[in-house]
């Protein structure tokens, strides 16, 4: 193993010190901020006078799809590291070189996204402050600490970020990959604290902390971040970014698998669209229970935001978000069905393909059956009134949650299949293990569908909501209990055949891309959805919107702004996508230069 | 005779569309709604289709006949006839889609509504969002005075409102046939028992009228209670409600 030279040794852990440095430097700063006890003006009242026309541009919708390509961008590039540094953890441990090369090659698609993040988020920022200077004014004077940190912090996150990338090579073997490996860790660090602050201003504008009912700042900085709903965005955000992210990268893979032209990219690039697939899944999974979690404290916060959000106009967006979430699910499984292909013992499990579909589909259609139908007046007529006594209960939470619950338990079930396709167990308690691993599943699923239907149905809602937790810790137990068995049985197993990467067919791949398309939309609706929810506010109940503009959209002019917007992202990431192999084509002008 | 896979295909998919039927509309007598159906059925056509496409052969083998029937020269006359009759069927079928008809438009109509956050209610303005139910609290510290306070809503209940919501309280009252929308069941899972007593306040003292811009249109015959009944009253039929139904308000155990 080469030493690290004494020189770059000593550079390195400079840089990485003055960083440290920043970072205690942030966080001490924080403390300061209730010395600083200053006369702060009450949030202004505005009338539409206040609000800049400019060029004919509708603010509102500049501002949208600014925000919300910021945010797309964000998500992914937030996401990438994290994953990225847990492959090269796998790759160091392992020394299997396969890691190393895989995760440069995701970061590489980060880099080109980076700086659309950067350019997208000043973009955000001149929109806001032209279009809505007032607000953007108030929201400085209340955040301008957190906003100046933001700032500093954005340097560091680029310098890191430059360093990891192209240090890739450089910082290798022993001593260096650790180095490497602490930037990672730097590099996530810096980020999720740029994501943290952010979240705090949008959260602020749901749920106001730190201010009066005027308005006026107390001058305590924590409290307006620390403010109701800012975990649980957090915890959401935080989840469904690296969920996001995976599935970006995986259709950046399909985009190689399908472009490929020889036999070994199209092994190596299926073999990487497995494994983002496969870290979108993990994520996906846990993903429902932070946004029930969320939805929770929303409606705890404040009934008039939940029913608006779940009950009144927004519900017929959630019903598309479920109809989203299940086609999330559905390819997942799709794929790693497919997938199966790959070896040559998967035979045996298929034929169970059918029966996990079957469920899979059943569970979706309880999962998006609306609380209030669209009836036809003879239908209305034949049911006596708008209430359906069978599709009723479907509607409402409990049926929900016990849906997606067996969701995800099914989905766990594929992913056992796939990873035992391949593989012969030699323990000689197989048996006894495999018996053991179905009383688990089955005592799971009646748990879940008791604890949905008693509690959901037959106590209050105060139960309703308690009953869910029980669920998902079922759901938590069958899922990690029978992977770990599964490690046990398949110890030393027999593999059947080596796995055939690349044996996959085409329509696989657009299961990835249908993934990173359904997430791209999700993403959009919900965010809008939430921010929705404010309705004519700025900041709720404290800063009222009387812009032209405040008024609450139709749902099919929301969906179109939000699938324009979609659709403009796609294209720039098609364009980060080409951008990423661009560097490694060369063309050899034949008599150009001068011999 | 083993059934080509494509048939098989179509034929999963016809059994699940007429299951559905037959079990909503003949057996429980509770038709499903044609747009829910669709909505069913695509993601049914969704699952049949992974089901039959994941593995290379079986794909093939369903696709043969497709294939086969574009590409054969001997399928010739079948080849006609189907592309004459695929695009006169997708012609009829949006033929029939878009003709007028003497059908009134779908609504969709939000039951429960987002209330205001505050609301001028018996003169005064009222905040919904603090808004707690004053007899609550004697439901723990002094049972027999609840009780006799239930009892009293109960009275208030039969004179007022059971003709719309009927005496179980089943939204089946004398009157309920005659009204669209119809009065609310308040056993169902679906209304009260998701509500928190705020919300339920607002609506009884202001009644159809009272709805916001979300629920319209606005045609809903609940009469405006604050017109006919005192505010202690109201909160007193509240408590009847739910301790008749067996349903909790909607609280946050957030201690
Ligand atoms: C003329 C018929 C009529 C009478 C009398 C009547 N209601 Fe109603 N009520 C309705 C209708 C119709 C609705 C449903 C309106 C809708 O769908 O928006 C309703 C809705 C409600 C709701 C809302 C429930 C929910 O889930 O949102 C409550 C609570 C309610 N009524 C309570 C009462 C009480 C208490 C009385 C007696 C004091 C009463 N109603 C008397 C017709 C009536």
């Amino acid at each position: 193993m080469m030493k690290a030279r004494p020189i770059t040794r000593y550079t390195t852990l400079g840089l990485f010190g003055l960083l440290v440095c920043g970072l205690g430097i942030m966080f001490t700063g924080f403390d300061l901020s209730g010395v600083l006890a200053a006369e702060y003006a009450p949030a202004p009242k505005l009338t539409a006078a206040d609000y800049p026309t400019i060029a004919g541009v509708n603010s509102r919708v500049a501002v949208w799809i600014f925000a919300q390509l910021h945010l797309w961008f964000a998500a992914f590039v937030l996401a990438v590291p994290i994953f990225v540094f847990i492959i090269e953890v796998i790759g160091m441990r392992t020394r299997d070189k396969r890691y190393d090369d895989m995760a440069y090659e995701f970061i590489k698609v980060a880099i080109t996204a980076y700086s659309l993040t950067a350019i997208l988020g000043g973009a955000l920022l001149f929109s806001l402050i032209l279009f809505y200077p007032h607000l953007f004014n108030y929201l400085a004077v209340i955040f301008s600490e957190s906003m100046f940190y933001y700032a500093l912090l954005f340097f560091a996150e680029s310098a890191v970020l430059y360093i990891y990338y192209y240090g890739w090579h450089w910082l290798q073997g022993g001593f260096r990959k650790w180095v490497h490996l602490t930037l990672g860790l730097t590099l996530n660090a810096v980020g999720t604290t740029l994501m943290l602050l952010a979240n705090a201003w949008l959260t602020f504008m749901m749920s106001p902390a730190g201010v009066d009912g005027a308005g006026v700042f107390s001058g305590d900085a924590w409290a307006a971040i620390h403010n109701f709903l800012w975990n649980p965005i957090n915890i959401h955000r935080f989840v469904a970014n690296i969920a996001y992210g995976g599935s970006i990268v995986g259709a950046y893979a399909a985009f190689k698998f399908l472009t490929a032209g020889s036999k070994e990219a199209r092994a190596h690039y299926d073999w990487m669209g497995y494994n983002a697939n496969f870290i979108a899944i993990c994520a996906l999974l846990p993903l429902p229970f932070a946004g029930y979690y969320l939805a929770a404290e929303i409606y705890a916060y404040s009934q008039q935001m939940g029913i608006t959000l779940m009950g009144g106009i927004f519900a017929w967006l959630f019903i598309i978000q479920a109809v989203l979430i299940g086609t999330l699910f559905l390819s997942a499984n799709y794929y790693l069905w497919c997938g199966m292909g790959r070896s040559d013992g998967a035979k045996r499990y298929t034929k169970y393909i059918k029966y996990i579909a079957i469920v899979l589909v059943g569970a979706f259609l309880v999962w998006f059956t609306p609380h209030t139908l669209v009836l036809s007046n003879a239908e209305l007529k034949a049911l006596g009134g708008p209430h359906h006594k069978i599709l009723g209960p479907l509607g409402i939470m409990p049926a929900k949650n016990t849906a997606v619950n067996v969701m995800i338990i099914f989905t766990a079930l594929s992913f056992m299949f796939y990873r035992r396709a391949n593989k012969i167990a030699t323990v000689n308690w197989v048996n006894a293990g495999n018996a053991f691993q179905v009383a688990l599943f089955t005592a799971g699923i009646i748990n879940i569908m008791f604890l949905g239907i008693y509690h959901g149905y037959f106590t209050n809602t105060v139960y309703k909501v308690a009953a869910s937790i029980p669920q998902v810790l079922t759901t938590v137990v069958v899922i990690v209990g029978s992977i770990t068995l599964d490690s046990f049985i398949y110890k030393n197993a027999r593999e059947v055949a080596p796995l055939h990467w690349g044996r996959i067919p085409g329509r696989a791949q657009y299961a990835l891309f249908l993934l990173a398309v359904a997430f791209t939309w999700l993403m959009g609706l919900m965010g809008y959805i939430r921010s929705g929810i404010r309705q004519h506010w700025h900041v709720v109940d404290i800063m009222r919107d009387n812009s032209t503009e405040a008024f609450t959209p139709t749902l099919g002019y929301a969906a179109n702004v939000v699938s324009v917007a979609a659709i403009i992202f796609m294209a720039m990431v098609i364009f980060v996508f080409w951008i990423a192999q661009v560097s490694s084509n060369k063309t050899l002008p034949a008599g150009y230069w001068k011999a | 005779m083993k059934i080509p896979r494509l048939l098989q295909a179509v034929l999963v998919l016809a059994g699940v569309y007429f299951g559905f039927v037959l079990v909503f509309d003949v057996i429980l007598d509770a038709v499903i709604p044609s747009s829910l159906l669709a909505m069913y059925m695509f993601f049914v056509v969704a699952g049949v289709f992974m089901v039959f496409t994941y593995d290379e052969d079986q794909t093939r083998e369903l696709v043969a006949p497709i294939k086969a029937m574009v590409e054969d020269p001997s399928k010739r006359m079948w080849r006609n006839i189907v592309f004459v009759i695929v695009p006169l069927a997708a012609g009829g079928g949006t033929y029939l889609q878009m003709q007028p008809s003497f059908e009134a438009p779908v609504e969709l109509r939000t039951i429960h509504p987002a209330p205001p956050s505050t609301a001028k209610i018996y003169g005064k303005r009222v905040n919904l969002l603090k808004l707690e139910n004053p007899f609550r609290k004697i439901e723990k510290t002094d049972p027999e005075q609840f009780r006799a306070l239930v009892n009293e809503g109960a009275g208030i209940y039969i004179e007022n409102c059971q003709f719309c919501h009927g005496d179980k309280l089943d939204g089946k009252g004398p009157y309920a046939d005659g009204l669209n929308p119809t009065p609310l069941n308040f056993q169902d899972i679906g209304t009260i028992a998701q509500l928190q007593e705020s919300y339920l306040f607002w609506r009884i003292t202001t009644g159809g009228p009272g709805l916001p811009k979300e629920a319209a249109p606005w045609i809903s015959s609940m009469p405006v209670w604050q017109n006919f009944l005192e505010e202690e009253e109201v909160w007193k039929v509240i408590l009847f409600l739910y301790d008749y139904t067996g349903h909790e308000p909607r609280s946050w155990g957030h201690e």
